[in-house]
């Protein structure tokens, strides 16, 4: 039941964007969030959902999975949608009752937003389909290492986050374990309000912080023995490496904000 | 042949709190492995046989007395590193060891701390795997695979960092026979085809009777020590401690109790039909 949780997941595959340096992906994504957030009007809202499609159709990944992974936000999406819809001043009134009026800017406003939600939604899902969690978080200590001379740990971060997504499953899989454990010894998850059902889970949490711990513990040990000792003289057996389609990713990013700023100049 | 691993006079008292007094584990314990030998170390629940393992790579400082790792003093700073990087050491949780979601970014782990060029590292990695037999699942997530798999990719992890030596603390304890047949399995193979000086704690009699030399410890003493055969007919003395011989050792001395006057020296149960047909008078 809880093996069923997507976190970050990830599609093997071997399109172009599957391909492109993580560190690539990461920058592209940022530019593309300011590029959606540059969007006024239709012809740019336009522009960004042809080149997310593109995207999406290259990457070969099934847009199923994306309206999937999009469901449990739906109540973000509906909750702007209504609020630009219902308090947006304009001249063009539409409807008008019991003191509500929806006008028409209203109405293009609502769309435009949810449009910008779902679209920002997809373009990041879009990077952690396509990229492992490992080669993601290589990415981001590539990214942030400039940071270290203003003393940030951006090794140990980098470490931290590896850690944390290699024990995901092992700890949800042991969650699985001590759930039905307590269930065999008649525990109660399932029925009562809301306080019953969290007061429910300390005997369920207590055991899952008590092995973590341990496995903290143990996992420091064998990571000793294994010469670990901090970033300072590490190297990588995978290196990061520019190749030729990053560059023309930063340029087709580059000429796609261009074209993003000029388009909205004009109010379209 | 030098010697591997030199215990001289330990001796070690786990710290106690303000009021609760610490655990005294060793007095006054010598031993000394041989170079390329491959020595299983028996005994029950509590005798040592962790915090001594935990002895021979610095992860514990002896309280007194010296533990050498190839000559090297294991209380000396400086060469803590080189001492890990020599005397690698596998636990018995495997889940508790693998530190990278892909198999192959794991078995790197160990190289990559090692400050070792990436293509020496890719190329060790990729020994590692084909010596333990996981090659072929070098893209896979460690948390999808069997434990004798995990733990066979844990000894990769070792023995990328190229050890002269590797201390296994109960590795098969969790698991299966088939995971444990694959390990122990490997484990010999590393010993005879590579010269890796291997120490297998364990409590499985049947594994430590496949090494050449069972050290039994108990309550932070040597209670025997000596090929297989020779600690594993002093039967009386096993039992005495909590532990017993291999099954075909206990069946004959069974017999023996019964009045039958067997030798107690097959360990496979192929030596131990030999002996009961050519003992055996109706």
């Amino acid at each position: 039941m809880l093996k069923d949780i997507t976190l970050g997941q990830y599609f093997p595959g071997n399109s172009v964007i599957h391909r492109l340096d993580p560190r690539t992906k990461l920058v592209l994504l940022v530019v593309y969030i300011v590029a959606l957030f540059i969007a006024g009007g239709p012809a740019s809202y336009g522009l960004m959902f042809l080149l997310l499609s593109t995207c999406i159709g290259i990457s070969r990944i099934p847009v199923k999975s994306f309206v999937r992974g999009m469901k449990p936000l739906l109540f973000i999406l509906i909750f702007t949608g209504i609020l630009n819809l219902f308090f947006t001043q304009g001249e063009h009134i539409l409807v008008s009752f019991w003191g509500i009026t929806i006008t028409f800017e209203g109405l293009v406003r609502a769309v435009y937003m949810m449009a910008r939600i779902l679209m920002l939604i997809a373009g990041t899902f879009l990077l952690t389909y396509t990229t492992s969690p490992i080669a993601l978080t290589d990415g981001l200590e590539s990214l942030l290492r400039p940071l270290k001379y203003i003393r940030v740990p951006v090794h140990e971060l980098a470490m931290m986050m590896c850690i944390a997504l290699r024990f995901i499953p092992t700890l949800i899989e042991e969650t699985d374990k001590i759930m039905s454990a307590q269930k065999a010894r008649g525990a109660d998850f399932e029925s009562g309000k809301l306080i019953k059902r969290v007061k429910a889970l300390v005997p369920i949490l207590v055991p899952l912080f008590i092995s973590a711990f341990r496995r903290a513990d143990e996992l420091a040990t064998a990571m000793e023995c294994r010469c670990y000792h901090g970033g300072t003289g590490r190297t990588k057996m995978k290196l990061l490496r520019y190749k030729r389609r990053d560059f023309e990713a930063y340029g087709f990013g580059i000429l796609v904000l261009a074209a993003m700023i000029v388009i909205t100049h004009f109010g379209l | 042949m030098g010697t591997a691993i030199n215990v001289e006079h330990l001796s070690y008292t786990y710290p106690g709190a303000d009021d609760i007094p610490g655990i005294q584990v060793f007095e006054d314990l010598s031993l000394s492995i041989d170079e390329g030998s491959f020595v299983a170390v028996l005994g029950g629940n509590g005798c040592g046989k962790s915090t001594l393992a935990k002895h021979f790579n610095s992860i514990l400082l002896p309280c007194g007395g010296k533990v050498f790792v190839f000559g090297m003093d294991t209380m000396d700073e400086e060469k803590l590193l080189m001492i890990r990087k020599t005397t690698g050491m596998v636990f018995q949780n495997p889940d508790n060891q693998i530190v990278a979601n892909v198999v192959e970014e794991d078995v790197a782990f160990g190289p990559e701390n090692l400050g070792i060029s990436s293509a020496e590292i890719r190329r060790r990695v990729d020994a590692a795997l084909h010596q333990v037999g996981m090659y072929d699942y070098r893209e896979h997530a460690p948390h999808l695979l069997s434990g004798g798999q995990k733990q066979r990719i844990a000894i990769a992890g070792i023995i990328a960092m190229e050890p002269k030596c590797i201390v296994l603390d109960e590795p098969t304890a969790m698991l299966d026979p088939r995971g444990r047949r694959e390990v122990i399995e490997t484990i010999e193979k590393l010993n005879r085809e590579k010269g890796i000086t291997v120490v297998l704690i364990t409590h499985h009699m049947d594994e430590a009777a496949r090494a050449q030399r069972v050290v039994v410890l108990h309550d932070g003493k040597i209670a025997a020590d000596g090929s297989p055969k020779e600690v594993f007919s002093q039967v009386e003395l096993l039992h005495g401690i909590g532990l017993a011989a291999p099954e075909t050792v206990e069946l004959c001395w069974e017999l023996n109790q019964m009045g039958a006057n067997l030798p107690l020296d097959g360990l496979s149960p192929e030596q131990c039909a030999q002996t009961l047909l050519e003992n055996w008078k109706v």
